[in-house]
């Protein structure tokens, strides 16, 4: 049996237990989970895309999660598709149909599942005589695959692309969706590939034409709910966030969750930011030694003018700790993506969590504080890499962009983005002109109120230009000084900087239900699971919830009001400390303290709804 | 010589006297070997007639890397943090690569704490000038050793080091950097004529400069002393340098000079002293930094000079206008662009 520790499936460490799943008698359209496993390296990845866009081309809302292990190939791996008409895309943590593909994990995969559920298995593996209570597709994959793929080596990669065929079937999945989505999935290059590949496709339904009648009660109907939307994963919406946005200076270090975001970014960058006049790069990018290097160069590029940025995850953060208390100091202006995973230490590094949220905001020593962007959805990842760059510049700090392994590396389903028509505000630079009409300036006089200074760029042909930058104490003139009230007055002023902050980043979001007086906090891709439970506490439980999703920190007024008017306040996060709640309480007074209360989840999967209801219904005694 | 003094109204060819290029008042000890090199660092850069505001000067931490805020004072600097000055240099050459950035360090801050970020900057070739201000101790935390040191070499409290040094400018040859050159704190016209080439050159100049530190490393024991070098330094070479605005033809002896041509066109004259040395073979270069020499001499000179390997910029295939002030329709692509990205997406 697998000794793996965090696996899918109702119980896994961290979850709350399953709750009883209704007796599936009818049909049930549009509304259930599959879960594909599998062994790491062997394709499946390809097979499972096929099958979500499959779905998604029918106009069926659809999610997809993989969960890998940190390895290249042979251990365990699972993917899960869920699809839902009523838009629901998080997690589901009840698994409706297994995929058992995998001899090492099928029995305890099998044992997890609910009564009721259907099982497609590697006919070999003998499944059918653990369980009298699940709906059998026994599959001989050997016999099927060697016709369709007369070359031995490619079996192992091809033998996955039958499972779709079958479930196509099974499922009443459109083939000609399938055809296309399979070709899509290979691309024009790689079209003899996407032929054999079909060929399993099609091996697959003909054998359960022929041998599998259909049992269980899931099936596919096409809707129309996903006219004109995208499918893509975080990180590569976060990439073309900052392609739009006019990064300049990429410097990134290779890391679990986030080198897809780089090697995403690099590829637009090669494709869309060449001038087409010269030939030349508008973009520099910089595989750095390590962490502590990438983001001193993108430091350095920030103060030198760039919208320079790197992107990371929790043990680059840890490395990144010193440089980012410098550049809160100097003002220097830079973005940090953080594809937060499962810490502490090397953690789970493919496994997804909340973990850096009071991390980054209060990232180095002495006393700190940094905004901290939380995407929900790709569209978000794209909205807010961009306006991470506007506000690094504007405020001459560094921004946190808290994105995790959820939202960064599963695909999902989104709206298109929409182009960045405005500016893009580079914050209170003086140019060589401004000098001569103002004679010079002081680097850190808060001439305007707001606590942000006026800085110049190196390289500003004027004499009266350069100021010193030192992460050392310094004077309203960046002069050396070791003046007590220059320090106190310094760091005032940085706090007063924060405080501007508050009406500069994106606002809470609020989903209302009428009748509510227990609320839900939630922030980043915690959102999906704490929608779909206010619905679920609603209609099963008859308790009527308000949700209010934080997008950013320094938290707005928007989220004092909301303790306020709710009895009960509910802060929903992924991680076992309750990071968003302490950064609450930081500035709560002790009645506004005293209405909260904590769900965590951190199993190292993502949060789905009916652990976050359970936990509810449980606390609040129902 | 050109030293600053005497007449105050002394311009160089853009119009600015010396006291434009200097900056704040040392808080470095009196005689301290820093202050010499910033000395130098004003009267190469006024001499040369470079823009102060055209050059960039990084640090990270140390008696040395606060000399930035004494030289130069019309031009930006950052003093950041330590052991990671060529990360922040490295960045604001990748955001205006017009600029001229000059890194000034100690031995701590390159050889111990900054030892993975120096040879990746040099394997990078990062075009800026690396000065290494070493005394082999640990000024500002009162005197600890350095990896720098000497084996045998004595600190003022009786402590011998027993650990062999790293040789910062092995290192420099054998990793990348295109120009290598060692030299002493207290011999000007070497140490000038040097910083002159470096300025001159196109790539990253590392330049070693044994820098006595007054109060914790020169006495008799240390290797690093006032009394040391004066005793047991030993010049490859002694140098000219002549800038490509100046038409002085220099005469020298033919057959013992040797002539390297600098990318602005300007002229390295290196007369050779003690033997017949090559700068540009880099084997050789390697070899002579390993060939045990007379016990306790330290070469100095120019060790190494490749003008020809691309640097990190030239790799980035930039346009002529630094990245970071580009204009917002040359970095973000068009609605159009965007379009058909969401598209291949559908």
């Amino acid at each position: 049996m697998s000794t793996y520790a965090a696996r899918p499936g109702p119980g896994a460490s961290g979850e709350a237990t399953s709750h009883d799943h209704p007796a599936r008698t009818s049909r049930i359209v549009n509304d259930f989970s599959i879960q594909v496993a599998t062994v790491n390296g062997s394709g499946s990845q390809t097979a499972n895309n096929v099958l979500m866009r499959s779905i998604f081309q029918m106009g069926v809302p659809v999610s997809g999660k993989n969960m890998f292990p940190s390895n290249i190939a042979g251990l365990p791996t699972w993917f899960t598709i869920r699809a839902n008409e009523k838009g629901y895309i998080g997690r589901k943590k009840e698994v409706d149909f297994l995929v058992a593909m995998n001899p090492e994990t099928a029995r305890e995969d099998v044992v997890n599942l609910e009564p009721g559920a259907a099982v497609l298995f590697d006919a070999p593996l003998k499944l059918e005589e653990l369980r009298s209570d699940l709906h059998w597709y026994a599959v001989p994959f050997d016999k099927l695959v060697a016709p369709v793929c007369p070359e031995a080596k490619l079996r192992k990669l091809v033998r996955n692309m039958i499972y779709p065929g079958i479930l196509a079937h099974l499922l009443g999945i459109d083939f000609e969706q399938m055809r296309k989505a399979l070709f899509k999935q290979f691309g024009p290059r790689k079209a003899k590939a996407a032929q054999l590949n079909w060929g399993a496709v099609l091996a697959g339904k003909e054998f359960a034409e022929r041998n599998l009648p259909k049992t269980d009660p899931l099936c596919i109907e096409q809707r129309d709910r996903n006219q004109g939307k995208i499918i893509v994963d975080g990180n590569s919406a976060a990439a073309l966030g900052c392609v739009f946005a006019g990064a300049t200076v990429l410097t990134w270090y290779p890391i679990t969750p986030s080198s897809s975001l780089a090697e995403a970014m690099i590829g637009y960058l090669n494709r869309l930011r060449i001038d087409p006049e010269t030939g030349k790069a508008t973009y520099a990018v910089v595989q750095a030694e390590d962490e502590l290097a990438a983001v001193g160069m993108a430091i350095g590029a920030g103060w030198a003018g760039a919208r320079a940025m790197t992107c990371t995850s929790g043990p680059g953060i840890s490395l990144m700790s010193e440089f980012v208390g410098l550049a809160y100091y100097v003002e220097v202006p830079v973005v940090i993506i953080d594809i937060q995973r499962v810490g502490p230490s090397t953690g789970l590094p493919t496994r997804t969590a909340q973990g850096d949220i009071l991390k980054n905001a209060v990232l180095s020593h002495g006393d700190t504080c940094h905004p901290v962007l939380f995407p929900s959805s790709p569209e978000e990842c794209f909205e807010f890499a961009g306006l991470a760059f506007d506000l690094a510049e504007q405020f001459q700090t560094p921004v946190f962009v808290n994105s995790d392994l959820d939202l960064g590396m599963n695909n999902w389903m989104s709206d298109p983005f929409p182009y960045p028509d405005g500016p893009m505000r580079r914050g209170k630079v003086l140019s060589a002109a401004d000098l001569d009409r103002l004679g010079g300036f002081a680097r850190y006089k808060d001439v305007d109120g707001d606590g942000v200074g006026y800085r110049t760029l190196p390289g500003t042909k004027h004499p009266s230009a350069a100021w010193f930058a030192r992460g050392s104490g310094h004077n309203e003139r960046a002069q050396y000084s070791e003046r007590q009230d220059d320090y106190v007055h310094n760091v005032d002023r940085l706090a007063r900087k924060f405080q501007t902050m508050r009406s500069y980043v994106p606002k809470p979001e609020l989903r209302t239900t009428p009748g509510a007086s227990i609320g839900i906090i939630n922030c980043g891709s915690s959102r999906y699971a704490c929608e779909e439970s206010s619905d679920q506490l609603l209609t099963e439980r008859g308790l009527p919830v308000d949700v209010l999703r934080l997008r950013a920190y320094p938290f707005g007024p928007e989220i004092e009001a909301f303790v306020d008017s709710h009895e009960r306040v509910y802060v929903v996060e992924q991680n076992r400390d309750g990071q968003l709640q302490l950064l609450m309480r930081m500035e709560f007074t002790p009645e506004r303290i005293a209405k909260l209360r904590g769900v965590r989840h951190y199993s190292g999967l993502p949060i789905d709804a009916r652990s976050v209801t359970d936990a509810i219904v449980k606390q609040e005694g129902l | 010589m050109s030293t600053p003094g005497g007449t105050a109204k002394k311009t160089n060819r853009i119009g600015l006297e010396v006291m434009q290029y200097r900056g704040g008042k040392t808080t470095l000890c009196a005689g301290c070997g820093h202050n010499a090199i910033t000395e130098r660092l004003v009267e190469t850069f006024w001499e040369m007639g470079v823009q102060p505001w055209d050059v960039a000067k990084v640090s990270g931490i140390g008696c040395s890397s606060k000399t930035p805020a004494y030289f130069l004072g019309l031009s930006h600097g950052f003093n950041g943090v330590h052991g990671r000055a060529p990360a922040i240099a490295t960045g604001a050459l990748l955001a205006n690569h017009n600029l001229i950035g000059v890194v000034v360090t100690g031995d701590g801050d390159t050889v111990s704490i900054g030892l993975g970020q120096f040879m990746h900057m040099l394997r990078r070739n990062v075009p800026l000038i690396y000065i290494i201000e070493n005394n082999g101790v640990y000024g500002l935390t009162k005197g600890q050793f350095s990896a720098t040191a000497d084996v045998g070499s004595k600190l003022k409290t009786g402590v011998v080091n027993d650990m062999p040094p790293i040789d910062v400018c092995l290192a420099g040859v054998e990793l990348g950097a295109t120009f290598v050159a060692r030299s002493f704190s207290g011999d000007k016209r070497q140490l000038q004529a040097i910083l002159k080439a470096a300025l001159s050159h196109k790539g990253l100049s590392v330049i070693d400069v044994i820098s006595p530190c007054t109060t914790f490393n020169d006495h008799e024991g240390s290797t690093k002393s006032y009394g040391y070098m004066r005793d047991h330094e030993e010049a490859l070479h002694d140098i000219d340098f002549v800038p490509a605005y100046d038409d002085i033809s220099v005469e020298y002896e033919e057959g013992t000079t040797r002539e390297v041509e600098m990318h602005d066109g300007s002229r390295l004259l290196l007369r050779k002293l003690a033997r017949d040395y090559d700068p540009t073979v880099r084997f050789a270069a390697i070899e002579l930094l390993n060939r045990p020499q007379k016990p306790g001499e330290v070469l100095t000179g120019i060790l190494y000079i490749d003008n020809d390997a691309p640097t990190l910029i030239d790799r980035l295939q930039l346009g002529d206008a630094p990245l970071g002030t580009l204009p917002v329709d040359k970095v973000r692509p068009s609605r159009e662009a965007l379009e058909r990205v969401m598209e291949e997406l559908r």
